[in-house]
């Protein structure tokens, strides 16, 4: 296979594009673009700063906790969170399996979270952009101007989120900071009026998430050149798949394919991932560079997410999305980033698919929530929870010390796995728009799109009232700053004197 | 279902310092026992998402509370705001005026709105509160109570509580609203 080489060192002769936060406060992006000495853009550095503490966060708490704690660590995808960590802390309690009733809840809780999570991000993040064009004005560049241009669109994307949201809320417990996953198993069934309540809303919103997965492939085939370039470069992909292949994104094995779609590694145990990727560190970046051990630092990146599982799976097994797979793969081997959104849709409509399914279970109803904690205590209380979170892989990893508290522990969170395709996104991207001597607001808006497609978490972390999101700066190789400009949280684009 | 006349909606995360601003100002006022808060639905988040445009239909007025950065909100400010097209490229959270003009396109309206930012200085994941932050709080929860005083609706019925329950403060009687809303 090929892939783009991650350089270690910069490049000699090269001089800096930086976009980067003015202060390390959390909720910024930051890219480094290193120039060469043509001006053309060696390389990309994303750096993005939400991730730092997790695991001093984490170390020292009693380990049932964790599963609630853990919440607190994203504002997007806590329910991820939430069920990682009690997988991980089942597996190391010893216990092999939890009631069919909490598999089903919490099955029912994770692909709630899928199509929600999806929801928001397509209809608010990314359906703007699509919409309207990159450049075009940046104020109607956002779910408001969806809303006032497509009005229908926005109100499908609203109360899609709010459904998913209800499914949460009903699973976990509570709308934000559920409890509902604890050790073993769960701590509640739902009620028959409950289930009916979310069952009747099932037809209508299979629809709209078909009618979206359709207005994407409907983007992409009025600006085939557009998808099929924007962002696109070779890369490994990750993420767990059932035994034979299924696509499965609550409990699977990992599974790696190469850039031309052959399998690398499979089967892979989940509780054996450090046997299969080791995370490198930049002194430029907070967040690691996950890579697999086999191909080495500079070929072993990988993608994760949506548009990896698409494609790493050997079906989804459920039959709208299968259909809606099968005309995505037309296309063949998938690289370009804003197929992304494609295959972000097409894992909406199999997370409904799945929650109708699901919800037609009588389990949800009654039966036993928690398995027994065993006989016998194992001797070292180790596990590892991996789930397909919205934006890919997220591996939990704890050990639990005699004193019943977390004693060490490793996250590899979706952001931090597509840390270096992110780079490579922006660095293709950038390489393309930027004209050698400015950053102009055009450049800016192709790396934001580029960004985005990966849906990264940078709402891990704050979101506090008055947080200037982006910054870029034109750094040149003798370290002098030419060029800076600004994305202020209004969309107003600002150049800033050097 | 009738909902509650007024909506103080506070966003903010607990576990990353004095990000829980918002969040902690809810617990201050239910723990305040104010007589306003009968009619009030009191709800909190991590972060305004678009959903939230459903929780202003019907309200009368809606107050969103959040923590703002060093030097933007001078101690604490209350102010009025409209529906705006405000987002953050990069994030998937939205401003307070940004889910207004998602309700006023959704429903074809938005309530009155004001805007109460309490100012930090930190937001590290597992940091607790600031002494300077919880000296902001002192400040906006006075705010948030003339707010309230000021909005009460003719209307007695038990205030409403999500995300956080805890016991509903008595019935009291009717204060006088404040003059004006600005608290500087």
């Amino acid at each position: 296979m090929s892939t783009t080489t991650a350089p270690e060192a910069p490049p000699p002769s090269t001089r800096r594009v930086f976009i980067d936060p003015v202060s390390r406060v959390e909720g910024h992006g930051k890219v480094t673009l290193l120039l060469d000495e043509h001006n053309r853009v060696q390389q990309a550095r994303l750096h993005i700063v939400e991730f730092r503490g997790f695991e001093s966060f984490i170390v020292g708490r009693p380990y049932w906790e964790v599963p609630v704690m853990v919440q607190r660590l994203c504002g997007i995808c806590p329910v991820s969170h939430h069920l990682a960590a009690s997988k991980a802390i089942d597996v190391a309690l010893g216990i092999a399996s939890i009631p069919r009733t909490a598999e089903v809840m919490r099955r029912l809780m994770h692909y709630g979270q899928i199509m929600q999570s999806h929801a928001l991000h397509f209809f608010h993040l990314s359906s703007p952009d699509l919409l309207f064009g990159f450049d075009s004005e940046v104020t109607q560049r956002n779910i408001v101007g969806v809303a006032a241009a497509h009005p229908d669109i926005a109100r499908q994307g609203v109360l899609l989120r709010k459904f998913g949201q209800e499914v949460i809320r009903l699973t976990a417990g509570k709308r934000v900071h559920g409890t509902g996953s604890v050790p073993g198993g769960v701590n509640r069934h739902l009620t028959p009026a409950e289930r009916a309540e979310l069952a009747a809303q099932v037809p209508q919103m299979l629809t709209w998430c078909e009618q979206a997965v359709d207005l994407v492939a409907a983007l992409h085939a009025q600006n085939p050149a557009l998808y099929d370039h924007f962002g696109s470069f070779r890369s490994n992909w990750m993420s767990i798949v059932r035994p034979g292949g299924d696509m499965d994104l609550y409990e699977g094995k990992l599974r790696v394919r190469d850039a031309d779609g052959r399998i690398l590694h499979d089967g892979t145990d989940v509780q054996d991932y450090l046997g299969l990727i080791e995370e490198a560190t930049e002194p430029w970046s907070y967040m690691k560079f996950p890579y697999l051990r086999a191909l080495g630092r500079g070929a072993g990146w990988y993608r994760v997410g949506p548009l990896a599982r698409v494609q790493n799976c050997d079906r989804i097994p459920s039959p709208r999305a299968e259909a809606q797979r099968q005309r995505f793969l037309a296309h063949g081997p998938v690289h370009a980033t804003l197929a992304y959104h494609w295959a972000r849709m097409i894992e909406m409509l199999h997370a409904m698919e799945v929650i109708a399914e699901l919800l037609q279970d009588d389990a949800l109803l009654g039966g036993e929530l928690t398995s027994p904690l065993p006989l016998q205590r194992p001797a070292r209380r180790e596990g590892v929870g991996v789930i397909e979170a919205p934006r890919g892989t997220l591996f939990h990893h704890y050990v639990i010390g005699d004193d019943d508290l977390i004693s060490w522990c490793n996250l590899i969170v979706s952001t931090t796995h597509n840390n270096q395709a992110m780079n490579e996104a922006v660095r293709s991207v950038a390489r393309e728009y930027f004209d050698g001597r400015a950053v102009t607001e055009g450049l800016l808006n192709h790396i934001e799109v580029a960004i985005r497609a990966y849906d990264p978490c940078l709402s891990c972390a704050t979101h506090a009232l008055g947080s200037m999101p982006l910054e870029v700066t034109l750094v040149a190789a003798d370290g002098q700053v030419q060029d800076a400009v600004l994305r202020h949280g209004d969309g107003r684009f600002e150049r800033v004197p050097t | 279902m009738s909902r509650a006349a007024l909506l103080v909606l506070a966003v903010g995360n607990p576990s990353r310092g004095d990000d829980a601003l918002g969040p902690l100002l809810l617990e201050r006022l239910q723990q305040s026992s104010l007589p306003a808060l009968w009619d009030v639905e009191l709800l909190t988040d991590f972060q305004l998402q678009i959903e939230h445009a459903l929780d202003l239909e019907g309200r009368q007025a809606v107050l969103f509370v959040d923590a703002g950065r060093p030097g933007t909100a001078c101690g604490a400010t209350l102010t009025p705001i409209h529906a705006a097209p405000c987002m953050l490229p990069a994030s998937h959270a939205l401003s307070p005026q940004a889910v207004l003009q998602v309700a006023t396109q959704l429903a074809g309206r938005a309530p009155p709105a004001w805007q109460l930012a309490i100012e930090g200085a930190q937001f590290a994941l597992g940091e607790g509160l600031s002494p300077v932050a919880e000296h902001h709080l002192t400040l906006a929860l006075a705010l948030a109570q003339q707010w309230l005083q000021s909005q009460r609706p003719s209307a007695a019925t038990p205030c409403s509580v999500s995300a956080t329950p805890v016991p509903a403060p008595p019935p009291a009687g009717a204060a006088t609203p404040p003059a004006t809303h600005q608290p500087r």
